[in-house]
């Protein structure tokens, strides 16, 4: 190999076949407290995130989930968490993951009491060569759907192998 | 909260008011918590230095939380954030001031409703911005 630029390709037909293939869902309790607890985590003043009556005094159906908070996936003892995201398991020479970035959309508002269901697709997978040497960067689509099958907000991921 | 900001007083280039952040190992695990991210590197020391870090470090979704506080407080109860999202391209340690900041870059109307674009980031105390990112807002019009 004379150039790095040149390297051999790391993405596989496995890999290619499985873009644009959403997930089996995950279900996601928008909860009060948890919708609290990130809320403090982050520490945001506005009482939107911490008082049902005030949120309710606002407009709002409850707490309002704060801004990327997209409740809890539901733990269930004996790995009953599905699949987990998809992409990870294939067959590439590289040991090290960043997480690159992350974009939230949002189409609707998401409150405690609301359930999501998530599902998560490969939007697509390109090859760089960076200061940290050739890499693959994985974008990956979530979209939330919330109990009324509304479509609520989206999440743009982006992983890099290196 | 701060007062009410309206579509028409804004102008494309103006700097919106700037939060402040710091994080303690405290707020780190309460973010492990709310979050549901227990990687180590964020919380155990001996952990992260086994890694090659020198220190537990901020995460990078806490930061990118952050920039959604800094939007949230700036449209205030007659706004809404459509979107927002940032890259993750710099590490930020445990008790270093993380300066989150935003630029309005584009502001114009349609459907009825006013939209603000711009560009957002956190940035460390040498001035690096470690997580670019950008964002679109509506806005409350005066009329």
């Amino acid at each position: 190999m004379a150039e790095q630029d040149v390297a051999e390709s790391v993405i596989t037909d496995e890999m290619r076949e499985a873009i644009g293939k959403e997930s089996q869902p995950t279900t996601l309790d928008v909860e009060k407290t948890n919708c609290r607890m990130f809320a403090r985590a982050v520490g945001h003043k506005d009482p939107i995130f911490y008082d049902e009556e005030h949120a309710k005094s606002k407009g709002h159906r409850s707490i309002v989930a704060p801004p990327g908070f997209f409740g809890t996936p539901a733990f269930q003892p004996g790995g009953g968490r599905g699949e987990g995201p998809p992409g990870r398991g294939y067959s590439i020479p590289y040991k090290r993951v960043l997480n690159g970035g992350t974009e939230y959309e949002y189409f609707d508002s998401v409150c405690a009491g609301d359930t999501l269901t998530s599902t998560t697709k490969i939007s697509g997978f390109t090859e760089r060569t960076g200061s940290i040497g050739p890499m693959l960067i994985t974008e990956r689509e979530t979209t939330y759907t919330n109990q009324d099958g509304k479509v609520v907000a989206r999440m743009l991921g982006t992983t890099i192998q290196y | 909260m701060a007062e009410q900001v309206y579509f028409e007083d804004i102008e494309e280039g103006a700097e919106i008011p700037n939060l402040m952040k710091n994080c303690s190992t405290q707020q780190l695990v309460q973010w492990a918590a709310g979050s549901g991210d227990f990687y180590q590197i964020h919380y155990d020391k001996d952990f992260a230095q086994s890694t090659g870090l020198k220190d537990i470090i901020v995460h990078g979704a806490l930061k990118n939380a952050f920039l959604g506080q800094l939007l949230h407080d700036w449209v205030g109860e007659g706004g809404s954030i459509k979107k927002f999202g940032c890259s993750y391209r710099g590490m930020d340690d445990a008790k270093e001031d993380i300066n989150c900041r935003g630029v309005v870059t584009k502001k114009y109307s349609e459907s009825g409703e006013n939209f603000v674009e711009l560009d957002i980031w956190t940035e460390n105390p040498d001035g690096k911005k470690t997580t670019p990112g950008t964002a679109l807002v509506t806005l409350p019009s005066r009329n």
